[in-house]
């Protein structure tokens, strides 16, 4: 069971490491997002700090969907994504390897990246410490259920744009708690209240994501 | 008592029933609706803290109780054409959802128009607005999902896992939305629960919202009329029924 | 011994076929006879349980395949028209992995006999990307060299192949058929498959 789970992994990362433009798009758009703010709101730093982790989040979260749409797309038009609904493991499984797949190439470089954009906009130590936990917590979230909009829209019209309209409301709670656990810690509060909420929302979508998502692989062949 | 519900399960027993049900819920709607803003506008006592601008609350509060609960029904219906792979419950999910996005957007600018005269501006973000505007998102994403695949057995079903995603996100949303609120110290006037709810001012929104019920049920059948010609167009029955027509 | 009765299938607002049904055997053949959109590809797709049928039912071992899926699909081996290759993989990667994801452990060695078997072991370590229609077919077909599953279901299994490979692949289905397997295929060539039993479904247009 395991052997399959790792091998739809390696699968999607070893496709990822040899088309490398796609890993870089993402990290980019994170960067030129986050980059653009202080060009509109201006360069004073108690500015920038306190509008820093609702922006670092919102830009985290979109260049985490505009990668979506390439989640299922290429499996579908190739076959490859046939062949894995008539394989004899579970879809959810396996979906949910590519899911974990999605977060290596698409998430962790933007988790790993966050802080360093943080200093940029002059946020406190601790608060970039729980940054980086906040998006490590939430963005498997935002490839979790980013997988349900992008199995739906699978082979849509315009499908990258509706994507971000099934997507976006459902990140809400993901975006408040992420993002207020930063807002908290950053002025002098806990944040635990809000990353334990944060692991909630994660736990629940781990459930029920996989499955969702399963389920709507099959509406889309059909 | 024993009947074949199942009868009317099909779309071409559904129809000439649906269009008998309609007038009984017009009438019933435009009856309810007269006596509620009777009651709402000339009985209800004026609000001494909030004068006579308070009175919209008796379009929002049903307006916003309406938005939700039709989610919900809308999400029931979808779950039954999933599971049972019921043609007519799909189709009621998807005749619900415009009545219910109409409902929300209902409930956003009567809200904010309250909010003027009240707070001095036309938007707050209050935890109460902020989600009608989320659930506002998610009916059109139903929407523009439904319209946007070809196929309507496909439409159907990706539209019934959406609005079944939504559903489970709803409460969460919600908790979500109010938490940042509390933290964000926003506005502190609850809307809804006015000050001291006379009992004619309770009466009045609920009049309204049974009006606004019926008024959906009516809607809702008259749509589910007009999906099944378009989806049958090619079956039996609508043929007969477009021959008796053009006679 | 996969049964089917009473398929039908609906597309789009056009019926395609309605009360289809059949028994196969092991050892026996299924030619899906048709024009361009009788509904043969439908038809193969139903009966891996890809689409629901709109009304019938098939049965693998006597269970509806639709509720015991965990018993049927270790038996399947399906190849439709796309050829569910990753065009950045090469071609020994894409048949170990997709073997691997089949729930089959495949050694290069194995894998790479099969690809031998129909031809192209040259292209063994070249990506897929760059493999002509006629090669990537043949690198998704020697997935069959593989598969020890009996059920197989092939699309146009043919399309695109030369006479020589044409030749490989009958003889490989003839032996997957004498050795107790079962296969439904759909062709637009005659090729002479020798089978202990042949059924012929004509789907008419």
């Amino acid at each position: 069971m395991n052997q399959t789970w790792l091998t739809v992994l390696r699968r999607d990362l070893l496709l990822a490491l040899r088309r490398r433009s796609d890993i870089a798009t993402t990290l980019f758009f994170f960067v030129i997002v986050s980059s653009l703010f202080p060009l509109g709101i201006g360069p004073e730093p108690a500015v920038l700090s306190s509008i820093a982790p609702g922006v670092l989040w919102v830009a985290a979260l979109l260049a985490g969907m505009i990668s979506l749409s390439r989640l299922f797309a290429a499996d579908s038009a190739d076959g490859s994504l046939e062949q894995m609904l008539l394989a004899p493991q579970p879809l959810a499984w396996l979906v949910s390897a590519k899911i974990f797949a999605h977060w290596l190439v698409c998430g962790l470089p933007v988790v790993l990246l966050a802080p360093l954009i943080g200093l940029q906009y002059a946020m406190p130590n601790d608060a970039l410490w729980v940054l980086v936990y906040s998006l490590l917590l939430g963005t498997p979230t935002l490839s979790l259920i980013g997988a349900i909009g992008a199995a739906l829209t699978l082979g849509v019209r315009g499908s990258g744009l509706l994507v971000a309209l099934l997507v976006l409301p459902l990140y809400i709670p993901t975006l408040i708690f992420g993002a207020g656990a930063v807002a908290a810690s950053a002025h002098g509060m806990s944040a635990e209240a809000h990353l334990s909420l944060l692991a909630a929302v994660s736990l629940l979508s781990l459930v029920l994501a996989p499955l969702a998502t399963a389920a709507a692989l099959r509406i889309s062949v059909e | 008592m024993h009947m074949n519900w199942f009868k009317y399960s099909s779309p071409q027993t559904f129809y000439p029933l649906a269009g008998k049900m309609i007038p009984w819920f017009f009438w019933a709607a435009s009856l309810l609706c007269a006596v509620g803003l009777y009651v709402s506008f000339a009985i209800a006592p004026t609000d001494f803290q909030q004068g006579e601008a308070y009175r919209i609350i008796f379009v929002h509060v049903p307006a916003a109780w309406m938005s939700m609960f039709i989610y919900l029904v809308m999400a029931g219906w979808a779950a039954m054409g999933l599971a049972l792979n019921a043609r007519l419950s799909a189709m009621m999910a998807q005749a619900l959802a415009p009545t219910g996005a109409m409902f929300t957007l209902l409930a956003l600018v009567t809200g904010s128009l309250w909010g003027k005269p009240m707070w001095g501006t036309w938007w707050v973000w209050d935890a109460r607005l902020t989600s009608e505007l989320i659930l506002l998102f998610l009916y059109l994403g139903f929407m523009a999902l439904q319209s946007s695949i070809d196929d309507p057995r496909r439409a159907d079903r990706a539209g019934a896992l959406l609005a079944l995603v939504g559903v489970v996100n709803v409460p969460i949303i919600y908790f979500s939305v109010k938490w940042w609120n509390t933290l964000h110290q926003g506005s502190s006037i609850n809307m809804g629960v006015a000050p001291k709810m006379a009992a004619t001012m309770l009466l009045g929104m609920l009049l309204m919202a049974l009006a606004f019920w019926m008024y959906s049920v009516a809607v809702a059948l008259m749509r589910v009329r007009c999906i099944m010609l378009e989806r049958e167009r090619s079956s039996d029955w609508v043929q007969s029924l477009s021959a008796k027509g053009s006679k | 011994m996969l049964i089917a009765q009473g398929l039908a299938c609906v597309r789009g607002d056009r019926l395609l076929f309605k009360d289809l049904g059949f028994v196969l055997e092991a050892g026996s053949l299924l030619y899906v006879l048709g024009e361009n959109g009788s509904g043969k590809s439908s038809l193969l797709r139903m009966l891996c349980g890809l689409l629901t049928p709109e009304q019938g039912e098939i049965l693998w071992a006597g269970k509806s395949i639709k509720n015991h899926a965990e018993l049927y699909l270790p038996n399947l081996k399906y190849l439709g028209h796309l050829n569910g290759l990753k065009d950045d993989l090469t071609a020994l990667e894409n048949l170990q992995m997709g073997a691997r994801i089949a729930g089959q452990d495949v050694t290069a060695t194995a894998a790479l006999a099969a690809l031998t078997a129909i031809g192209i072991a040259r292209c063994a370590n070249l990506p897929v990307r760059v493999l002509s229609q006629g090669q990537k077919r043949r690198v998704a077909l020697a997935a069959l060299w593989l598969s020890r599953s009996p059920l197989w279901i092939l699309d146009e299994p043919f399309a695109a192949l030369d006479v020589a490979a044409t030749e490989v692949l009958a003889a490989r289905i003839s032996e997957h058929l004498a050795a107790g397997g079962m296969t439904i295929l759909t062709s637009h060539q005659d090729v002479p498959i020798q089978a202990k039993s042949t059924v012929t479904l004509s789907l008419s247009a």
